[in-house]
């Protein structure tokens, strides 16, 4: 099967400053990776960057080995899901209907949600806890509601890449844990590969099996957790002293 | 349930609509009269009610139809509620364009196309400067628009202020909107059916555009070409409403909020119920103006503020508790 997402000497800037410079990432299926790095270092922009919303300066990307440049956006939205940071909804909606737009890269343009999108989006909002809230107006939730919902919307979208912005923002930690759990669990057991921005190391710890840290003027670094999350990359990452310790059996990042 | 009988509803309001429009007006026509017109009886109400009155409820129908999706579309492309179809500055071109030449002295033809040329110019400038290096947020689009309608306003003022009294009423009907002159409901049924057809298909991709650019980019909406058609048909379907009856305010702000707090945002239903619900509206209205001061007709722009502001206030405050 072919590799789901590869760069080639990607080079990304925003508003004249360098996020990365010959960057060669290639994400294999069922491979978690964090992306690590100081505020403002162009992480987001990065992300939106892999999901063709933002061209790169030079290089390519590529989706199961075709350009991405090249392919129709309803074609990437079926194999590339996003989870932004910040969702907009001026108008009225009900938390259903929101999970429901997951299915409109699968929908032609006359084809109204059929019952088993329907279906697909009920069980979705049930694997975020959310199946008694069906018709809930999406103006009532709170923030880490809003974050579930984001997160059921992408389920419902069920892509073979997963990009996410901060998937813990607004959580509460057992919902942190639940859904990252369930993220994860998926993206290993169906092959699906995911990539999550993140400023809890103990998470990314958790969670990821790769890491991908931007330092800042282009320069990058990734490979394995195992070998790039020390204290030396990350308090050289943050400009902060980071200590590691074993709790556990596990690994626990504390800043100074 | 509300959703499915929402439009065979609508549409019998529609009818309703009409059917009034025909039996008032500076004469009442009953229903046994009005019944025998329509299976073909002659005579002086046939004439008034064929040839007067249907072109008249069929026109304000259109206008009423072409506003309140032109406003539905404007307020999902500027991710605002509070657009309309008039925010982005197209009936002041249109107006400055139909002062111009009554100024001149010219009617009828010189009239409806000064508007309607109106109409294109503000259209193009406000799309040109809004297009800028190829950045098109919602809010630059809005930001131009409204500069530019600001500048209409003040040419309008300024005509306004040079022309002769003679000529100001017939100006100032203008600008309130007035469907006195609107005889010739086809060219306006057309573009409205044209424009139903033409959104229906873009109508689940509004739905995700709703939700905001990327959003919607990222499940797969192609956004660059989207918002062209979207911004192209609106400000048609404005030009033609503007070129009809002047400016009339309020159904194209009212009409898509009324539906969003009954059947919510779903464009696959709120634009066709958009069409149906304000042309009722403006259809009733019209038959308002050419009865309360009869045998004076008002301009209806005059009654559908009238009519609007207190229904807004009213829904403002109810959606608030």
């Amino acid at each position: 099967m072919p590799t789901p997402l590869t760069t080639n000497d990607l080079a990304v800037s925003i508003a004249g400053k360098r996020v990365c410079r010959g960057l060669n990432l290639a994400i294999e299926r069922g491979q978690c990776w964090g992306i690590l790095g100081r505020n403002g270092i162009g992480k987001t922009t990065l992300l939106h960057t892999l999901a063709g919303l933002h061209a790169p300066d030079a290089g390519a990307i590529h989706l199961e080995e075709q350009p991405l440049n090249h392919l129709p956006r309803r074609h990437i939205a079926q194999s590339i899901g996003v989870l932004f940071q910040h969702s907009e909804d001026p108008f009225p909606s009900t938390v259903l209907e929101t999970a429901l737009i997951g299915r409109h890269p699968y929908l032609k343009a006359w084809d109204w949600e059929s019952e088993e999108d329907r279906t697909l989006a009920r069980q979705a909002l049930a694997a975020v806890r959310m199946d008694g809230m069906a018709f809930r107006q999406t103006g009532t939730l709170s923030g880490g509601e809003r974050q579930r919902l984001a997160i059921a919307t992408l389920l419902t979208q069920d892509p073979q890449l997963l990009l996410l912005d901060e998937p813990a923002n607004h959580l509460d930690l057992h919902h942190q844990i639940t859904l990252l759990d369930l993220l994860v669990r998926q993206t290993r057991e169906r092959g699906k590969a995911l990539l999550m921005i993140g400023h809890d190391l103990n998470l990314t710890a958790r969670y990821c099996d790769h890491v991908l840290m931007l330092f800042g003027d282009g320069e990058t670094m990734q490979g394995k957790l195992s070998q790039i999350l020390t204290e030396e990359n990350l308090t050289r990452l943050y400009g902060h002293p980071i200590q590691c310790f074993a709790v556990g059996g596990k690994r626990v990042f504390v800043p100074e | 349930m509300r959703k499915r009988f929402l439009l065979p509803c609508l549409l019998l309001l529609s009818v309703a609509s009409v059917v009034l429009a025909l039996a008032f007006g500076s004469v009442t026509i009953r229903w046994p009269e009005l019944w025998a017109v329509i299976n073909g009886a002659g005579g002086l109400n046939r004439s008034l009610v064929l040839n007067l009155r249907l072109p008249r409820a069929a026109s304000a129908f259109a206008t009423g139809g072409l506003l309140a999706l032109a406003g539905a579309l404007m307020q999902v492309l500027l991710r605002n509620p509070l657009a309309d179809p008039y925010i982005l500055g197209i009936s002041g071109g249109a107006a400055v364009g139909a002062l111009l030449s009554m100024l001149a002295g010219a009617g009828g033809a010189w009239l409806t196309g000064s508007a309607f040329g109106g109409a294109l110019l503000s259209m193009l400038l406000v799309f040109t400067l809004a297009h800028g290096h190829g950045s098109w947020t919602p809010s630059r689009l809005l930001l131009t628009g409204v500069v530019c309608a600001a500048g209409w306003g003040a040419v309008i003022s300024f005509i306004l202020a040079i022309s002769p009294d003679a000529q100001l009423r017939g100006m100032l009907f203008w600008l309130m909107g007035d469907l006195s002159h609107a005889d010739d409901p086809w060219p306006g049924l057309m573009v409205l059916a044209l424009g139903v057809v033409a959104c229906l298909p873009l109508a689940r991709n509004l739905n995700v555009l709703a939700r905001g650019e990327l959003q919607a980019s990222a499940l797969g909406v192609a956004i660059a070409p989207l918002r062209w058609q979207v911004y192209l048909i609106a400000s048609l379907l404005t030009a033609v409403a503007v070129t009809l009856a002047g400016s009339v305010g309020f159904i194209g702000l009212i009409v898509p909020h009324l539906l969003r707090l009954a059947i919510g945002n779903d464009q696959r239903l709120l634009l066709p119920a958009a069409v149906l619900l304000g042309g009722s509206l403006l259809t009733v209205a019209d038959t308002l103006a050419r009865t309360v001061a009869a045998p004076q007709q008002l301009p209806v722009g005059v009654i559908t503020a009238l009519l609007g502001v207190p229904v807004f206030l009213y829904l403002l405050q109810r959606s608030h508790r």
